[in-house]
């Protein structure tokens, strides 16, 4: 398998490893919303509306750092960093 | 000004300007304190920050393509994330959301969920390889790609009628706020509102329009956060609300509990003046289906990966990998507004109807109601509205309405703040309208001029030309957009979600399948795009004529089947007909790879 190619799977297994994240929190958890709100969260707040307002919000943020971060690895790892501007 | 001296010197520069801006806020507050009428704040803050911006696009003006274009690909991750932040952020964001949350509580915050979470499909599938590709538009990137100039056109039709629907929405926003500040006619009110989009546009195209984006940003999040903490700690109800509100949400449970929510008859309804609602949808309890939501959130989200103005953005970054990095920029920047609206519907809400509260007039007589200042202007600027339908002289949950804008609007005012803080949030709705409308005009502008006219119809003219064009139709857009926006057909956050559902139905298939399925042909792409987008037409239609729609899809989530139809009729097509030549394989490869010389070439 070329360089390319080999470089290509980890990235692609990336994609799969954060979307499946993402799909947790934006589509996964508000198939129990009415039960996970009965029960209560982070600051006093029921869990399915503190996910609404803030914890789905805050978890994309932080999957999107780190997805980006993940993939510069990747992209070192096999030499096809770009230099430095940024 | 020098280009390379400006772009390292951001920070401090931005730095002087927002000191500027707050300093602005301090000599208007000093003002009011002197006796200036709140009408001359409005007017001040609106005509300040205009002129702010048209400056900046006067500065930034160019006669090179790929600074119009692109803003010359140099534009750093933290400013373009900012500037994607307010280029996403529109009029209904900053005017509506809070608003729709007030009357609709969990059900609309899907929508909160989806124009977050779109962004890690943008950041995942889609930015960092249009970025490596270096085109101009995203029709250029679907023209390139797939090859042809059918396949180049649908895509520019698609993003014409996603974006133009769109767009009418954000002049109406700023005719609707420019209107209410500036004390003008409505009709006359939108074109004020063009020309200050126009001024930030023209003469510098998307260099002109990044640089008044980040301004904007600016504005609108010290419009948007300001007021939500003062009111909050003016309540006690905590000095850090998003952190401190449970207690504030319980209560309002409570309250709904203890007043029911009565069910109007639809005589009395038809008193009541139109856009203006009652709060009848329990406010932090789940009150959608699960699919209701997630079909929502769903649609919102493909919608996002899929609007060109957006996806633009990213064609302005250094580098693949700084294009990634602004993604998460561009999210966080959103998530601080994004995060802060449940926060202000629930001050809002509580604020009003919490008899125990010294603002709350649930419960309060009729006549003392009427008596109220604040209740007086919004009754007369026909955003507030009562009416005694049981009788007994006191005012009920079910008997008093109010429109979705005046959450944002008039909380401030009802919270006893100082008119100083209403005119600064007047100048947050319009720098979000302007500045949405801005990105919006120009990938129009910018696709017709690119695509159609340099790459179809004249491929040898001359950069001074081909600017010129593209000025010339970003006026005669703009003109199109407030003419229609000045009938006043739909309301503001109707037309912006029927945006996502054409952007999604149209273009997310050809987009992601461009880059992650090198089998992906020419024919598959026109099939996908003509398909999904004339299919959902014809839902919208179907549904907005008296149709049933079938799996639950409504006429917000139409994208939904659109989508699924563009999908499928992709696959089917690029099946049926022969494979991609190795040309267009190898630029697939090499889209793929985030180092080295971008596909065009530059």
């Amino acid at each position: 398998m070329s360089n390319a190619e080999k470089h290509w799977e980890k990235t692609r297994s990336l994609l799969f490893v954060t979307l499946a994240i993402w799909f947790v929190f934006s589509i996964g958890i508000f198939l129990f919303a009415a039960e996970m709100n009965e029960v209560t969260g982070p600051f006093g707040y029921p869990w399915t509306y503190w996910f609404t307002c803030q914890g789905s919000l805050g978890i994309f943020v932080i999957l999107c750092f780190w997805f980006a971060n993940r993939q510069e690895k990747i992209d070192e790892e096999f030499g096809f960093n770009e230099r430095g501007d940024d | 000004m020098i280009k390379g001296k400006f772009i390292d010197n951001l920070p401090k520069v931005y730095g002087i300007y927002t000191g500027g801006f707050i300093g602005f806020i301090i000599l208007m507050a000093i003002g009011e304190q002197m006796g200036m009428s709140a009408k001359a704040i409005g007017v001040a803050f609106v005509a300040f920050t205009i002129f702010i911006y048209a400056l900046i696009g006067y500065l930034s003006r160019t006669a090179q393509a790929d600074a119009y274009y692109v803003a010359g690909r140099q534009v750093p991750t933290v400013f373009n994330g900012m500037a994607t932040a307010a280029d996403w952020m529109s009029g209904a964001s900053f005017v509506a959301m809070a608003g729709g949350i007030y009357f609709k509580g969990y059900g609309y915050m899907a929508l909160l969920v989806g124009w977050t979470g779109g962004y890690i499909l943008v950041a995942t599938l889609l930015a960092p390889y249009l970025r490596k590709f270096g085109c101009y538009t995203v029709p250029d990137f679907v023209g390139t790609r797939y090859g042809g100039n059918l396949a180049r056109l649908c895509a520019v039709i698609v993003l014409t009628v996603a974006s133009f629907t769109y767009v009418t929405a954000q002049i109406n926003a700023t005719g609707t706020i420019a209107s209410v500040a500036l004390d003008i006619d409505f009709k006359y009110a939108v074109y004020i509102g063009l020309i200050s989009i126009l001024l930030c546009s023209m003469l510098g195209g998307m260099r002109a329009v990044t640089w008044t984006q980040v301004a904007q940003y600016i504005v609108l999040i010290i419009a948007y956060l300001l007021p939500i903490f003062w009111i909050s700690n003016k309540m006690g109800a905590g000095f850090f609300p998003h952190f401190m509100l449970a207690d504030e949400v319980a209560r309002i449970g409570e309250l709904e509990q203890q007043f029911g929510f009565v069910k109007n008859s639809a005589a009395d309804l038809a008193t009541v003046p139109k856009g203006l609602a009652g709060i009848t949808k329990a406010h932090s309890a789940v009150n959608a289906t699960p699919w209701a939501f997630i079909s929502l959130a769903l649609a919102m989200m493909m919608g996002t990966a899929s609007l060109p103005h957006v996806m633009m953005r990213y064609f302005t970054t250094p580098s693949v990998k700084a294009a990634r990095k602004s993604v998460g920029w561009s999210l966080f920047f959103i998530f601080l507004l994004y995060s802060s609206a449940p926060m202000l519907a629930t001050l809002s809400k509580l604020s009003l109807i919490d008899p125990t509260l010294s603002t709350g007039i649930i419960g309060k007589s009729f006549a003392e109601v009427q008596s109220i200042d604040w209740f007086q202007n919004w009754n007369q600027a026909n955003l507030m509205f009562i009416s005694d339908f049981n009788g007994n002289g006191t005012l009920e949950l079910n008997e008093f309405f109010m429109g979705g804008k005046a959450v944002v609007l008039a909380t401030p005012e009802i919270a006893g703040l100082p008119y100083v803080i209403s005119g600064l949030v007047a100048a947050g709705g319009m720098a979000a309208a302007m500045s949405t409308a801005d990105g919006l005009i120009l990938a129009i502008a910018n696709a017709i001029s690119h695509d159609v006219y340099y790459k179809m119809i004249d491929p040898k003219a001359e950069t001074a030309k081909r600017l010129l064009v593209a000025r010339v139709l970003l006026v005669v857009i703009g003109f199109a957009g407030a003419t229609i926006a000045a009938m006043e057909i739909q309301g503001i956050l109707g037309s912006v979600i029927w945006a996502f559902d054409f952007a999604m139905s149209g273009l997310f298939f050809p987009l992601v399948l461009g880059v992650w399925w090198k089998r992906a042909n020419r024919q598959g792409a026109i099939a996908g795009m003509a398909l999904g987008l004339a299919s959902s037409i014809w839902y919208l239609v179907w549904v907005r004529t008296g149709g049933s729609g079938f799996l639950g899809i409504t006429q917000l989530t139409f994208g939904i089947f659109g989508a699924a139809v563009s999908f499928v009729a992709m696959v089917v097509v690029s099946l049926m007909t022969e494979e991609p030549d190795k040309a267009t394989q190898k630029m697939v490869d090499e889209v793929r790879i985030p180092s080295g010389r971008t596909v065009t070439g530059k």
